[in-house]
């Protein structure tokens, strides 16, 4: 597959976006800035960014509890997403929802989801909607290693693949739940071999290329828009960070000279060489971008803390939607 | 014009029509289709709106829940089935952690028109896994609505107005009334969500109850009037979110009340309904509020197990006739 330089670059800027989201969304909490749990996305940049340049808005993903590059990657913007997890009003959630469950449906990202798997069945039902309404648009469910041992992920597989449904099964494996390495929690290498066992067509991609990624992702979407039901892409892949919190280095249940290998396959730093190399760009195109997008993140961080808390009256709105004319 | 339909087909008659009326309402479940689900609640439906709309799916309840999610963010109206209530406790994190719980996390931006609906209830010697009224449990999540008709008239306007609701609803059919004829407008109607009936005005003891336990409540209320004891009956309907006012105004009226349901009593929306009412109307009670409830067990098989586990008019008789002999203020 040929990829036009706007597409390349159009994934360039994808990736850059997140690792410099999360870079500083690391720093805020360190630098206690932010409430709550933080699950950082840096070093799976590219998987989010080569399946999301095949989506449009109208498209949906459902995330994980390590959601933040997922919306990012599907058009989130930085000033809401950053106020969300300082849980400002002015924030995607309005404060209620915080990092885990991060979300904007304008853009067809249904929710970070603080509980393992259960995205797929959401992204089912979204699948389910877009075949039933004829619409031609795909859900894409992006899960961890760690998911594919829960039920929810089973079942969503299974029903999707009867019902023929434009879903996209998007397995990111970082090798590791929580803190747990993959070969203890299953007696299989690869997630894909699971694929099968549902009937649909599964590949494995190297998750630190996201031309690789994007090709699975460009095949698995026109595959679903055609009708012929759901795939499963496997993306290995590595985060460079902990499971929460910007730690990497020094903890026990990872080998510091497993990180630092992961690490000389950063997804954008190949990627740039690549591009390099290949002509599509040069280093002061890069700079730009990178230069461009620190300012957004600068400016977004002043927008976050500039921003007004929620104020108490707001706790017990939007529990409901409010019929009107009914009783209650 | 009304006439006379079973509780069952009041429920298909409220969804015929609502599918009738709006295309982005559909029905999904184990069972449904040909074969018209286990109580035949839809029975029909797939042969008139065809297999898009009324859809078998796997033995899957966290994905037919996530079916129902997905699909109700993204724009669509879904009845999803759970055969049997104690099947919720499998899409449990569906329904608790992502249907109940999407619109407040996504601070309002998401709308989830969501019916699921479920038989609840025991008395069929189902045993312990399929006749247990979990009520109580869903009533306590915020973000839930919860319903259960006790009669075929309630049953067609609480689906309707479930299937109308923009929120996630649970409608709790009850296994035993299936059968249960009643006079049932032709035309659809919605009884709004929230509002309880009065079944039998009285002056001298309030008794709430729902489901098959307040049709028992009322057979008594009439035979207590042939000695002169006044009971008034009230059905709240939707149990989440409970009409309080309607059972305070009412207990203010007789001074005494016994709630009732089949659920366990320990921690079962009687304790709620009882809390309420001593704060609402404590002046006003002249006998501690009485609870009559299934006891601290799992739903037994035998059928003498069974029926000395679950209330009965005679238990509802003997409370009754207790609370009003206690000397008043």
């Amino acid at each position: 597959m040929e990829l036009t330089t706007d597409v390349l670059m159009d994934m360039h800027r994808r990736m850059v976006r997140i690792r410099l989201f999360e870079e500083a969304a690391g720093k805020l909490a360190e630098a206690a800035k932010l409430p709550g749990f933080l699950h950082l996305y840096v070093g799976q940049e590219a998987v989010a960014a080569g399946v999301c340049a095949t989506l449009s808005d109208d498209d949906q993903i459902t995330s994980t509890h390590r959601g933040h590059g997922h919306l990012v990657a599907k058009g989130g913007q930085f000033n809401e997403m950053m106020a969300e997890l300082m849980g400002k009003a002015t924030g995607y959630c309005k404060g209620k929802g915080g990092s885990m469950h991060i979300s904007n449906l304008d853009v067809g990202m249904l929710g970070a989801n603080g509980i393992v798997g259960a995205g797929a069945p959401i992204a089912v039902g979204a699948g389910f909607a877009n075949k039933y309404k004829g619409n031609g648009n795909v859900a894409a469910a992006f899960f961890g290693d760690g998911s594919t041992n829960i039920g929810a992920f089973h079942e969503a597989a299974n029903m999707a693949c009867a019902l023929r449904l434009p879903v996209l099964f998007i397995c990111e494996n970082n090798e590791y739940g929580e803190f747990t390495p993959r070969n203890k929690t299953m007696a299989i290498t690869d997630i894909v071999d699971r694929a099968a066992g549902y009937g649909m067509p599964g590949v494995i991609v190297d998750g630190m290329d996201v031309v690789a990624v994007h090709e699975a992702a460009v095949e698995a979407a026109a595959r679903a828009r055609r009708g012929e039901g759901p795939s499963l892409i496997e993306a290995k892949t590595y985060r460079f960070y902990n499971h929460h919190g910007i730690q990497n280095l020094g903890l026990k249940y990872r080998a510091d000279d497993e990180v630092a290998k992961w690490r000389e396959r950063d997804p954008i730093f190949t990627f740039e060489d690549k591009l390099i190399q290949a002509g599509n760009a040069t280093r002061s195109d890069f700079d730009q971008v990178w230069g461009e997008l620190r300012a957004d993140i600068a400016a977004a961080i002043e927008f976050a803390e500039a921003s007004p808390l929620p104020t108490p009256d707001q706790l017990l709105a939007d529990v409901y939607t409010v019929m009107t004319g009914a009783a209650t | 014009m009304s006439r006379k339909l079973s509780y069952v087909q009041a429920f298909n008659e409220a969804v015929r029509q609502e599918m009738a009326a709006d295309d982005n309402v559909f029905c999904a479940g184990e069972d449904i289709g040909a074969f018209g689900g286990v109580f035949q609640t839809y029975a029909g439906l797939q042969k008139e709106f065809g297999e898009r709309r009324v859809v078998d799916t796997p033995i899957s309840e966290q994905a037919i829940i996530g079916l129902g999610v997905g699909a109700a963010v993204t724009g669509l109206r879904p009845i999803v089935d759970i055969m049997f209530m104690d099947f919720i406790c499998v899409a449990f994190d569906q329904i608790v952690n992502q249907a109940a719980k999407l619109k407040y996390m996504f601070g309002g931006s998401a709308t989830i028109p969501l019916t699921i609906t479920t038989g609840g209830g025991a008395g069929l010697s189902a045993a312990a896994q399929h006749s247990q009224s979990l009520e109580a449990l869903l009533c306590h999540i915020p973000g839930l609505k919860v319903v259960q008709p006790s009669n075929p008239y309630d049953m067609k306007g609480l689906m309707t107005a479930c299937i109308r609701e923009n929120n996630p609803t649970i409608m709790i059919k009850h296994k035993r009334l299936l059968g249960m004829q009643g006079e049932v407008p032709e035309e659809p109607y919605a009884i709004p969500l929230g509002v309880a009936s009065v079944l039998r005005e009285g002056t001298d003891v309030t008794v709430v109850g729902w489901g098959r336990m307040v049709n028992e409540a009322l057979t008594v209320a009439n035979k207590l009037a042939e000695d002169g004891i006044s009971v008034e009956v009230i059905d709240p309907r939707t149990l989440q979110p409970l009409d309080t006012a309607t059972i305070v105004a009412s207990v203010r009226k007789t001074n005494r009340v016994i709630v009732v349901h089949e659920a366990v009593r320990f921690g079962g929306l009687g304790a709620e309904i009882a809390a309420q009412i001593q704060e609402e109307a404590f002046d006003y009670l002249d006998a501690p509020v009485g609870r009559i409830a299934a006891p601290f067990s799992p739903v037994p098989f035998t059928p003498t197990l069974e029926q000395a586990y679950l209330p009965s008019a005679a238990d509802i008789e003997a409370k009754i006739r207790a609370i009003v002999a206690r000397p008043g203020s």
